[in-house]
């Protein structure tokens, strides 16, 4: 069964809805015991860094996860904030992240984007792959999704950044190292292109 | 190319749509949830709900309502109307809201606004503000849908809300609204000079190329309604939204 993690934040009920558009069963829980019996994970998260790694330590799930991720290596999906989870760390907050991709989160500058560049970076934008990925399978041309941000993960190996985009510059918008990806979008707000890729984490991992 | 958000607004009243001409004069369009999965197929940017008869009934937002519609929502959704309470925030949020627009609530008691950025994030606080000139030609304030005029200046009262904590403001100009004249370009223009969070056009869109002077006269994004609800010249309900094409030529390689 796919778990999606509640550890307090987040529009939970979007990513369950569009799972079961897709036709994929789903559950939302807090529960250690589904947890441990879940077979894919999705991380949602969304606000402030410190505020979403807290409520993780708060929830005491983090040595399930770390289980369930580095020594079972079920797949897991990060969404938005909880991409940025995925991470060592964030230069918006003080808290750790889970670190099981090597990297920080960055902040967008208001000085390196051209005029009419606001931050965050709100609205639809193209992705651009930077290696091939499951995710991707069968993707729809010029696959574009929906982003809310001013942080963007900067992996330490190029090699686990899944895809760029531009906003005012290029960024890495999603990271996938094995069985752990994340994506800084939103595929649950994101029409066919979202569906298309949760179907894939579905079907391919 | 930079993509422009392009952003249907639909208003509720009682159990239906209806489309107002300056704010007034409000016509049946139709059924919410139907409007949405049209809108869903047309792949819209976002959508925008406006519950407008919520806050003169002083009732709260109808969340059942709400979240029925919203799972029928595969793009974000913002809704509005009737919002007073921090509870009822984090109510729409968890029923799968992405953002909650706040209007006369924002007037009356800015520390709404504060309380829910500090919960859900400024990204999912909008502040929308509903404008008109007043008999010396200055723009005002206007909240209870643009029933009751304040003393407030909007360029200020923008202001107001990015220090609270808005992650973007709506700016509609009653005088505009449903009249396909084009947007108040004055308006945009000072609004969005003293903010630095995105501001969104509402009010008078009648073209794609209105998008297009919207965008040029400093707005992030540009909304509209009764372009996406009718069709001229009899304001025939149909509901359209424009092809990706359409949207590259016309408005993202223009700006």
């Amino acid at each position: 069964m796919i778990t999606i993690v509640d550890y307090g934040v987040g529009n939970l009920a979007s990513i369950k809805n569009i799972l079961k558009k897709i036709g994929a069963e789903s559950v939302i829980s807090a529960d250690e015991s589904v947890i441990a019996a879940a077979d894919k994970l999705i991380l949602p998260g969304v606000g402030a860094f410190d505020t979403c790694a807290e409520k993780l330590q708060q929830s005491g799930l983090q040595d399930i996860l770390n289980k369930k991720a580095l020594h079972e290596k079920i797949p897991v999906l990060g969404v938005c904030v909880g991409m940025q989870l995925l991470t060592d760390g964030s230069e918006e907050g003080k808290l750790p992240g889970l670190g099981w991709i090597r990297g920080r989160i960055v902040r967008f500058r208001q000085e390196d984007m051209p005029a009419g560049y606001k931050i965050p970076h709100m609205g639809w934008t193209e992705v651009e792959l930077n290696k091939p990925s499951g995710l991707f399978k069968d993707m729809y041309e010029e696959p574009r999704f929906y982003f809310v941000h001013s942080y963007y993960p900067v992996p330490q190996e190029e090699k686990n950044v899944l895809l760029y985009a531009q906003y005012g510059k290029r960024f890495a918008a999603g990271m996938e190292q094995e069985n752990i990806m994340g994506v800084q979008f939103h595929p649950e707000k994101s029409h066919k292109f979202g569906m298309k890729l949760l179907h894939n984490f579905v079907k391919n991992y | 190319m930079k993509r422009i958000r392009i952003i249907p607004v639909l208003l509720i009243r009682k159990d239906g749509l209806v489309k107002s001409v300056k704010f007034k004069n409000h016509k049946y369009v139709g059924d919410p949830i139907n409007a949405v999965r049209i809108f869903n197929e047309k792949e819209v940017d976002e959508i925008v709900l406006l519950d407008i008869s919520a806050t003169s009934e002083k009732r709260p937002p109808l969340v059942e309502r709400i979240r029925e519609i919203a799972s029928e929502a595969f793009m974000p959704l913002a809704y509005g109307g009737g919002i007073t309470k921090i509870d009822e925030i984090k109510e729409l949020i968890t029923a799968g809201v992405e953002k909650v627009v706040l209007n006369t609530s924002a007037v009356d008691n800015p520390s709404l606004i504060t309380e829910g950025a500090n919960w859900v994030g400024s990204q999912s606080i909008v502040v929308s503000i509903d404008v008109k000139k007043n008999w010396l030609g200055k723009y005002r304030v206007f909240t209870n849908n643009g029933t009751r005029s304040t003393e407030l200046d909007p360029t200020k009262f923008a202001q107001l809300a990015a220090n609270a904590g808005a992650g973007e403001i709506f700016l509609n100009s009653i005088e505009k609204d449903g009249t396909f004249e084009g947007y108040d370009t004055t308006l945009i223009k000072q609004v969005s000079e003293a903010v630095d969070i995105p501001v969104v056009a509402l009010g008078g869109a009648g073209s794609l190329e209105d998008f297009t002077t919207a965008i040029q006269h400093g707005a992030s994004a540009a909304a509209a309604g009764s372009l996406f609800v009718f069709q001229r010249p009899h304001r025939a309900v149909l509901i359209s939204y424009p092809l990706q094409k359409e949207l590259r030529t016309k408005v993202y390689e223009q700006v």
